[in-house]
């Protein structure tokens, strides 16, 4: 109780701090507006942006590649994982690939995903899906591969079929390292779509970052990476409760003191 | 009773003309690694009779868990035979799920799964074999009461203390009412005043359950308290040194443990296992 009650006090105060210095800094030495707003000018132009109507629609362009890619990056991250975490040879065969497509800067791949998908939605939820993917995959794949050997005892003597393995032994032991790569993925998923934005089309936020600084406004730029932030930052805690909701009995969602009996 | 009476060399010896639950026919077990092969378990035949209690004890390496997991069907007998009840555990398609469903088994650690709640885990055996989920909720009740841990049912297994997931562990081994209980060194990782409870208790549960118990140990005083008879092992490799029948009435009280006869049991032991050394 008392950790929950604390950081409804500690969160604000260091938040007010943050806002404190950037404005003492801002107005102390004399930074022009063009460079670093103060923060009431970036409140300002965050009013102005929330009560601009094609604002939602940009968030929802966004919100849509983000989640679009993040879906496509679990889906395939998971089933290819799962493959290879149950399949020793062809993990350690497919594995410099794999790691290949890591190491390579996708970032600078995305003009040509912009070439190959267009200016619409499609190359951004492609970028958001190849960033996500990555986190997903090898948590699987480390989920699966690290079921307790004596779990895996507990189902031979009890005679489990492979299906039975999966359902009661495989999958929920492999869950909270999926749910952690997940919560790096939906991160990475909304960079993705950003960066993709960014770079080509007419719309999503990442878009409307762009034209403001294209405009020079540059407390409207910091109003729309707020947004991008509590957008994040919504997703974010949308993965957490779904690991409350999946893996309540986990050592990172519960913190109960244990019994002593 | 006499010393020779209660004490016969294994080797050698004719198998016991009794109704075996479970038979080791020259049962052998090799483990393969990098730097060669391992004979972890000599050559052994042994039998055990229906209801009997036995206690597998010796020194570390001494074969005594290799033997207890091949006869979990954990591992495959480089030679020879395991017989449950009359089956034979290894068949041509592997293991023989009739013999392998007559064992529960209790492991040093619970390993109860963290996912699950004390009473689903300890409903998991009859979910497996596809009883209904009210019959096997009131089942797993029945067993939490009957291991001593009525009121924790509903709560995850990282909340309860080591004892207590042990008993619910024991409580799973027995939810599919198997006819024999392997249990290796089931309080092992325990401090000692829960162990002594624990031993008395699962005393109380195999008279009540009355089935054939396989139990692994290195504490000579344990074997003793609990044993119908006791295998020594000798390690180097892994065989059966000796067998000792443990005479006293049940139920055993823990006054036994200042009896003189159980304490001439425990010396005689005690100077088997310190030749080894």
């Amino acid at each position: 109780m008392s950790r929950i009650r604390s950081t409804w006090v500690t969160t604000p105060l260091i938040l007010a701090l943050f806002l404190g210095l950037w404005h003492w800094y801002v107005t102390a030495f004399n930074v022009s507006r063009f460079i670093v707003p103060p923060p009431a000018a970036v409140a300002e132009s965050f009013i102005d942006l929330l009560s601009t109507p094609s604002t939602f629609r940009h968030t929802w362009i966004t919100l849509y590649e983000t989640l679009a890619g993040f879906v496509i990056a679990c889906v395939v991250g998971v089933g290819l994982g799962a493959v290879l975490g149950k399949t020793p040879w062809l993990e350690k065969a497919l594995n410099p690939f794999i790691v290949a497509t890591q190491v390579v800067p996708k970032v600078a791949l995305v003009p040509l995903f912009i070439l190959w998908f267009g200016f619409g939605p499609e190359a951004k939820i492609v970028v958001a899906a190849v960033l996500a993917f990555f986190p997903i995959l090898t948590n699987t794949v480390l989920g699966v591969k690290s079921v307790d050997l004596g779990h895996r005892d507990v189902m031979t003597v009890m005679n489990a079929n492979r299906w039975q393995r999966f359902v009661c032994l495989e999958l929920p032991s492999a869950l909270p390292a999926i749910l952690a790569g997940m919560e790096v993925g939906v991160v990475l998923a909304i960079i993705g779509a950003v960066v993709g934005e960014y770079l080509g089309g007419s719309s999503g936020l990442g878009h409307l970052a762009v034209a403001a600084l294209n405009d020079y406004k540059v407390g409207a730029m910091f109003a729309v990476i707020l947004l991008l932030t509590l957008l994040g930052f919504a997703l974010y805690v949308c993965v957490g409760l779904l690991k409350k909701v999946l893996i309540p009995w986990h050592e990172s969602v519960v913190d109960t003191v244990r019994t002593t009996v | 009773m006499s010393p020779d009476a209660s004490t016969q060399l294994a080797r050698g010896e004719q198998p016991v003309k009794v109704e075996g639950k479970i038979c080791l026919h020259e049962l052998a077990i090799r483990y393969h690694t990098q730097s060669g092969s391992v004979l972890a378990l000599d050559t052994t035949d042994l039998t055990f009779g229906t209801g009997e209690f036995v206690v597998l004890l010796g020194p570390s390496g001494c074969g005594k868990t290799t033997l207890l997991r091949a006869v979990a069907g954990l591992l495959e007998p480089s030679s020879g035979s395991v017989d449950i009840a009359g089956r034979s555990l290894w068949g041509p398609s592997g293991r023989d799920s009739t013999a392998i469903s007559k064992l529960g088994v209790v492991f040093q650690d619970a390993l109860l799964f963290p996912w699950y709640s004390i009473e689903t885990n300890v409903a998991l055996p009859m979910k497996l074999v596809g009883m209904s989920k009210p019959d096997r909720l009131k089942r797993a009740r029945e067993l939490c009461a009957l291991v001593g841990i009525a009121g924790f049912e509903r709560v995850w297994p990282r909340q309860l203390s080591g004892g207590m997931r042990q008993r619910a562990a024991i409580a799973r081994a027995l939810a599919a009412d198997p006819e024999i209980l392997l249990m290796d060194e089931p309080f092992g990782a325990l401090d000692a005043m829960t162990r002594d409870q624990l031993n008395l208790e699962l005393q109380r549960i195999w008279m009540h359950t009355r089935s054939t118990v396989l139990f692994v140990t290195h504490s000579i005083p344990e074997a003793v308290f609990l044993a119908d008879r006791i295998v020594l092992f000798s390690p180097r490799p892994g065989r059966v040194h000796s067998i000792v029948n443990v005479p006293f009435a049940r139920p055993r009280a823990p006054s036994l443990n200042d009896d003189a006869e159980f304490h001439r049991i425990v010396r005689d032991l005690r100077s088997r296992l310190e030749q080894f050394a």
